[in-house]
């Protein structure tokens, strides 16, 4: 079989088994999210936690309890860094400096999963799986939560409440990550992927070397990694290491997982607002921007033909379907390495995160990014015909136009206002490692995109592990979580208050194919006219 | 205020289930039914414990096979990419300086080398090299072990993976595996 013809049954398959999973995930999570009654494990948990279940909050204190988990997560998460030495199976790893640890506390909170350490010299088993992994879990789950308040803003009226916090997470956890992940972590052992305490192996080669077979309980965090699009690696090389990636079977259950939920919740959508049709339209989008990513970077690598990064059992095709895969959901883990992608290529990746994380971005805050960005574009539609724009029934006035601003800006400020000041400050110019041309510029600024973005890949020749990008880029990754995060509840917020609107014959149609295109048009002119300026400094300078 | 001890609250009963009793009990499952996985699906010569199949090694002398370069040197505790942009002079000047090694080494024309021959992977531990640069070394190791070139030819065979299912991935040779059976 040619390559091509295999690349493409690859992304067919891919593209079935999401087209398989997603009514019945999508109807799934919708019942979770609407459902008055509680699971007996729950109902005991919620009164280990001090929680009345059937209490609604308004938007401003399901924030501060989101607000208030992150924050204790993130110092929890700090702590166990710090004293890593005291802990049980830490490999005799030192604790990690402060710096390091402050910057991977808020990387792993904020769902970037960005990582400036080397794993396997850095992070002991204990701090992985009872830390870093139980943050996958969680952070995903608040990603989720948030989606289903906004959808809520929609779906509700007369009301100043938008759910539970405490609930929805909770149940996002035990009735929709852990359930996928149990059957993920076996899959994957089943496909070649370690699972043990083992602090390594010695081997003795064929050829009398010593080699250390490393180990850990890789498998049920390398599940949650994908599913969670967080994308932290157990393994420096992440998924590119055979142990947490062994073929191409396990490489398209990876990228599956990544895609799974963000792609199922546009379902999940459409069921709670009552309109399934909504649902396609924004699916469609991230779907058509996805495609078209991945035929861009496959395209650029493919034609560049080379292997520096790539694994052999992977090659062209599949990693540069993985590489689109983790850009367009907030994933960050990679099966190749970005910075040595063709010029073009890498620039497609860094373009997509630039995209804001909506195609079809991570758990949760892919949706509630395109659902901004749709208000966007029944507003610029509004413009167009002189009417008070309004989306699926709710009337966008002044004040909503003000949140969905102000979230569309916080994201590109802090990425390129980060990037300008590390171009400015010639301690972080040093920490460029291709130093010969546009790409070590690209390299920095994929960082802050990464960052900003809360992708977590990297452009992985920059030496990050520095005071300055440990902070500024741990600053970067909270600002680019909690702002966009605030200001998306206060919107549901405002939303959820009001009466909706009868639907008349003036209505904007959102389901259908003109409002597909406009909104893939706002997404790409949004996103296009604020980050060219710095892509032409970067990929397309080198590529072009 | 409240929120911060409900918040711990929560996060300490999900650091228990997602994180203690969660890799637990994936381990023990997985122990069971998967042990040669689990642990690394190590590969034995003779009894004795050389390697495990996904974790690639070098092996100079001209009596192996030989794995792609690597930015790890193949070191298991710490997995590597090299980074190098792809107009990186000094990525450009290694790719020149492997390419001659391996037509000198293997007796043929410089642009008869694969790409993988002459790149290093992703995670500096590859296994595997394409069946191209299998077939190149073919001859070098049936005259230094006194084989004949169909006795190796198979061996090589006998190591060669299809793409999953018929199109997921690349085919590859498993160097690892491969020279096990050699040894």
């Amino acid at each position: 079989m040619s390559d091509a013809a295999a690349g493409l049954l690859q992304v067919g398959l891919l593209v079935a088994c999401l087209a398989v999973a997603y009514r019945p995930l999508g109807g799934y999570m919708a019942r979770v999210y609407t459902s008055e009654s509680d699971l007996r494990v729950e109902r005991g948990a919620y009164r280990l936690f001090g929680v009345d279940a059937r209490a609604d909050q308004t938007w401003a204190v399901y924030a501060r309890s989101l607000i208030a988990f992150s924050a204790v997560s993130m110092f929890l998460l700090y702590i166990l860094q710090r004293v890593q030495s005291h802990l049980p199976l830490s490999l005799g790893l030192p604790n990690v400096e402060s710096g390091l640890a402050f910057n991977t506390a808020a990387s792993f909170v904020a769902n970037t999963n960005w990582q400036s350490y080397s794993p396997e010299a850095t992070m002991g088993h204990l701090v992985q799986f009872a830390g870093l992994a139980v943050q996958n879990f969680l952070s995903a789950a608040v990603g989720i939560t948030v989606a289903i308040a906004v959808i809520r803003g929609f779906a509700r009226s007369k009301t100043d409440r938008l759910g539970n916090f405490w609930v929805d997470l909770t149940r996002t956890v035990l009735r929709v990550l852990l359930p996928i992940a149990v059957i993920g972590t076996l899959a994957l052992v089943a496909m070649g992927v370690v699972q043990n305490f083992s602090g390594g192996h010695e081997v003795t080669s064929v050829v009398g070397q010593a080699q250390t077979i490393p180990g850990g309980p890789v498998a049920s965090q390398e599940v949650i990694k994908e599913l969670g699009t967080n994308g932290g690696g157990f393994y420096n090389a992440n998924s590119a290491h055979p142990f947490e990636n062994p073929n191409g079977l396990s490489n398209l259950f990876e990228i599956f997982l990544l895609l799974l939920i963000p792609v199922s919740l546009t379902r999940t959508f459409g069921l709670m607002v009552k309109d399934k049709r909504q649902g396609y339209a924004i699916l469609g989008v991230m779907g058509t921007l996805w495609a078209a990513f991945t035929f861009a970077a496959t395209f650029f690598e493919v034609r560049g033909n080379s292997l520096e990064g790539k694994e052999t059992r992977f090659g062209e095709w599949a990693s540069a379907l993985f590489a689109s895969s983790t850009t367009g959901t907030s994933t960050g883990a990679v099966n190749s390495a970005h910075d040595s992608f063709t010029p073009l290529g890498g620039g497609t990746a860094l373009f997509h995160m630039m995209l804001g994380e909506v195609s079809p971005g991570g758990t949760g805050t892919g949706l509630y990014g395109m659902l901004i960005l749709a208000v966007l574009t029944v507003f610029i539609a509004g413009l167009m015909v002189g009417r008070t724009p309004e989306y699926l029934r709710k009337k966008i006035t002044a004040r909503e136009m003000k949140l969905v601003s102000l979230y569309i800006l916080t994201t590109p400020t802090v990425v390129l206002v980060g990037a300008s000041i590390a171009m400015g400050l010639a301690v972080a110019r040093a920490s460029i490692f291709n130093t010969d041309s546009p790409h070590g510029f690209t390299e920095v600024l994929y960082a802050f995109t990464s960052a900003g973005n809360n992708n977590g890949s990297a452009f992985g020749g920059l030496s990050a592990n520095t005071p300055f990008y440990n902070t500024a880029l741990g600053i970067v990754m909270l600002l680019g979580r909690f702002l966009p995060i605030v200001l998306a509840l206060a919107l549901a917020g405002s939303l959820a208050k009001q009466q909706p609107v009868p639907v008349t014959q003036g209505t904007l149609p959102t389901h259908k194919a003109l409002f597909v295109t406009m909104l893939v048009g706002v997404v790409l002119i949004v996103t296009g006219l604020t980050y060219f300026p710095a892509l032409t400094l970067g990929p397309l300078a080198e590529g072009l | 205020m409240r929120q911060f001890g409900v918040a711990a609250r929560v996060l300490l009963v999900f650091t228990v289930v997602l994180g203690i009793a969660y890799p637990l009990v994936m381990t023990g499952v997985s122990q069971l039914l998967f042990h040669g996985n689990a642990n690394g699906s190590i590969v034995k010569v003779n009894g004795k414990e050389v390697a495990s199949d996904l974790i690639g090694q070098a092996y100079e002398g001209a009596q192996w096979f030989h794995t792609r370069p690597s930015a790890a040197k193949y070191d298991g505790k710490a997995s590597a990419a090299s980074q190098y942009g792809p107009n990186n002079p000094d990525l450009l000047k290694l790719v020149n300086e492997r390419r001659a090694q391996v037509a000198q080494a293997e007796g043929v024309d410089p642009s008869q080398v694969p790409p993988d021959a002459v790149t290093a992977s992703g995670s500096g531990l590859d296994p595997a090299i394409s069946p191209a640069y299998a077939a190149l070394q073919v001859n070098r190791v049936a005259r230094e072990r006194g084989l004949s070139v169909a006795q190796v030819q198979q061996l090589v065979k006998e190591n060669t993976h299809g793409r999953a299912l018929g199109f997921l991935g690349e085919p590859y040779v498993n160097v690892v595996t491969l020279n096990a059976a050699l040894a």
